[in-house]
């Protein structure tokens, strides 16, 4: 079987608060393969969060071994690790984070600047981005003179414009309203089938549904991994959602 | 990254917050500004000294004898002696007879009373004099007590009126002198400046002081560097005659003036550590709003962490962005420099051109400073830890 892109083997993230020990997570294993589309779900405090930073590379396990891509990340330093946000791994974020100074263009050419492409190669793959996202003419504006979908797009296009090997997405449906999220998550799911390895971490078990995969975190252990359909409380959302669109 | 890219992002980061850039430049602009006025100020005092010590003559050595009552002097003959002998050293050497006498004009009723220096033929190539009209006094004058004189411009427009004055009889301590040179003007004809002269043989000055010895010798050095060798020629001469060199000082220009330029240089650097300090208040201005600006900033650090920025990245950002501030500063202190240093020659009545010099050290330091102050602000902002820096509200 071909290496996981993402795997994790019994990592431990503890945190010490004054007396008390808080295990955010406490024996975590699971392995992501080149291809998937997996949601970590679990309510706030689960531990969803520092999965997702660990994965990212944007936080160190206490103890247990991740390798990305087969490279042990815990030994890496603070560079190496930068090298490999840059070059593997695409954010999306709920909040966008997309820096309001800069135009949409600027702003996902943002990866490639710092992987040290030229100017002109950073043009051309940001524009090849934005034009994914279908947001090719607006590349000169602020994000703030875009809506909350668009900005979420061009936050995308910033995350494909660096080809990274995995899309990792925390809420990335958060601060928008349910039409926009559909249009976002069925982005996403296109993403997916064009090849592309997605993470997505959330507590909305309808977000979830769209994944082919679900890990669901609980104080910190994973309580169910598997087919999104097998997770029972997803069904029963994805059901009660059918009966409510049935009744209007 | 490239340059172009950081310094827009840094220009782009200044204009966003003008006021606040403003006031953290302050302190750099009046640092420099202080600085280059200072230095422009000192130079133009200095300029001055040193044009009124080169107009009394660089190469010029003033010898007097003060062994009064020996019966052993330093003759004129000795000093010709000495000329002959060290003709590589020495152009010419004159005796110098100064005293205070009666002079009158025939036209005049009232005589004045004003000073009348005793030269021999060589003076005026000792000091640089210009004779306009006639001659200068010539050996046979000297050496055969003619009475002749050479006057400066003020006393030609006084007594005569201008050009007038060549061939007329002047009266000095009651003897009638002739005119035969009148010097150029040097002075607008001032009273008391540079042309109320009027130079007489030597022979008769000395004749006329009722002192036989001649005291005061005035030597041109043909060369500046040979100002010391010079000097021990004369006190060794010195020696030889009067048996010590005690009772002879001789007084170089070059020496005078290399001391004068030492006290204003000392001075100058004085002036300039006391600006200093401004730049580096300004400095710690700067550290300030970037320690200030960095807190600010933090999630937009998180967010550049998170796409891959490295700490060398930010690091870059900020310095840059901190030597940018104190660079805009330190142009617009060289502007307030150069404006204010013009402003305050005109008042002050020197002739003060804004020194280069200090410009580049002024600019140069201000931008180092920016860039060291810069650091550590930059410093804590790269040592962010992106996870920390992307949840700061």
């Amino acid at each position: 079987m071909e290496q996981p892109l993402v795997e994790f083997s019994d990592i431990y993230k503890i945190y010490t608060m004054g007396d008390t020990e808080i295990r955010a997570l406490d024996g975590v294993s699971f392995s992501v393969h080149k291809g998937e589309f997996l949601a970590i779900i679990g309510q706030s405090g689960s531990g969803k969060s520092t999965c997702m930073n660990i994965i990212g590379c944007l936080d160190v396990p206490t103890s247990g071994t991740y390798l990305l891509n087969g490279t042990d990340v815990s030994t890496l330093s603070d560079n190496q690790l930068a090298e490999i946000r840059n070059e593997m791994l695409g954010f999306i974020f709920q909040q966008y984070n997309l820096l309001p100074k800069l135009n949409v263009l600027d702003n996902v050419k943002l990866p490639l600047m710092y992987r040290g492409l030229k100017d002109s190669e950073q043009t051309a793959r940001a524009m090849e981005a934005l034009d994914r996202v279908g947001l090719r003419d607006k590349c000169r504006h602020k994000p703030s003179q875009l809506s909350g979908g668009q900005q979420q797009r061009v936050s995308i296009a910033r995350a494909l414009a660096g080809s990274p090997s995995v899309i990792l997405a925390d809420e990335p449906t958060g601060a928008l309203d349910s039409k926009t999220s559909r249009e976002v998550m069925d982005f996403l799911a296109e993403l997916n089938q064009n090849g592309n390895t997605i993470i997505l971490i959330t507590h909305d078990n309808s977000i979830a549904a769209t994944a082919k995969r679900v890990i669901r975190v609980h104080d910190g252990k994973i309580i169910y991994d598997g087919p999104a359909d097998g997770d029972d409380i997803i069904r029963s959302t994805v059901l009660s959602q059918k009966e409510k669109e049935a009744a209007i | 990254m490239n340059i172009g890219k950081t310094l827009k992002l840094a220009i782009s980061s200044i204009l966003s917050n003008k006021m606040r850039s403003f006031l953290t430049m302050l302190g750099i602009i009046i640092g420099v500004a202080a600085v280059i006025i200072l230095v422009s100020i000192m130079d133009g005092v200095t300029g001055q000294v040193t044009d009124t010590f080169e107009s009394i003559g660089m190469n010029n050595l003033s010898v007097m004898v003060t062994s009064r009552g020996s019966t052993r002097a330093i003759e004129p003959e000795d000093m010709y002696a000495l000329l002959d002998e060290h003709s590589d050293t020495f152009s010419y050497i004159s005796p110098n007879v100064t005293l205070n006498a009666v002079i009158k004009a025939p036209t005049e009723t009232d005589s004045d009373t004003g000073s009348v220096t005793g030269v021999d033929e060589t003076y005026d190539e000792i000091k640089r004099l210009t004779v306009e009209q006639g001659r200068f006094l010539q050996y046979v004058d000297v050496s055969k007590m003619l009475k002749v004189c050479v006057i400066g411009t003020y006393y030609e427009q006084e007594y005569y009126g201008r050009g007038k004055a060549l061939g007329e009889t002047i009266r000095i301590n009651g003897q009638p002198y002739t005119i035969v040179g009148v010097f150029e003007e040097q002075a607008d004809s001032a009273e008391n400046s540079s042309d109320q002269c009027l130079y007489i043989p030597y022979t008769n000055a000395s004749k006329m002081s009722w002192n036989t010895t001649i005291s005061s010798y005035t030597a041109y050095v043909t060369n500046t560097d040979d100002i010391d060798k010079a000097t021990s020629i004369i006190k060794q001469k010195a020696t030889e005659l009067l048996g010590s060199s005690d009772n002879v000082t001789v007084i170089a220009t070059k020496e005078i003036l290399d001391e004068v330029s030492s006290i204003t240089d000392t001075l100058k650097m004085a002036l300039v550590c006391i600006a200093g300090i401004s730049l580096l208040v300004g400095g710690i201005g700067i550290m300030n709003i970037m320690l200030v600006s960095v807190t600010e900033r933090t999630r937009e650090i998180g967010i550049r962490k998170s796409l891959g920025a490295k700490k060398k990245h930010i690091m870059s950002q900020f310095v840059f962005e901190a030597g940018t501030v104190s660079g805009l500063g330190g142009i617009l202190g060289i502007v307030a420099g150069i404006i204010f240093s013009t402003v305050a020659g005109k008042l002050l009545g020197l002739s003060v051109v804004a020194s280069p010099g200090a410009i580049v050290v002024a600019f140069s330091v201000s931008v180092a400073i920016g860039v060291i102050f810069g650091f550590l602000p930059a410093k804590n902002a790269a040592n962010l830890n992106p996870i920390d820096a992307l949840r700061f509200e």
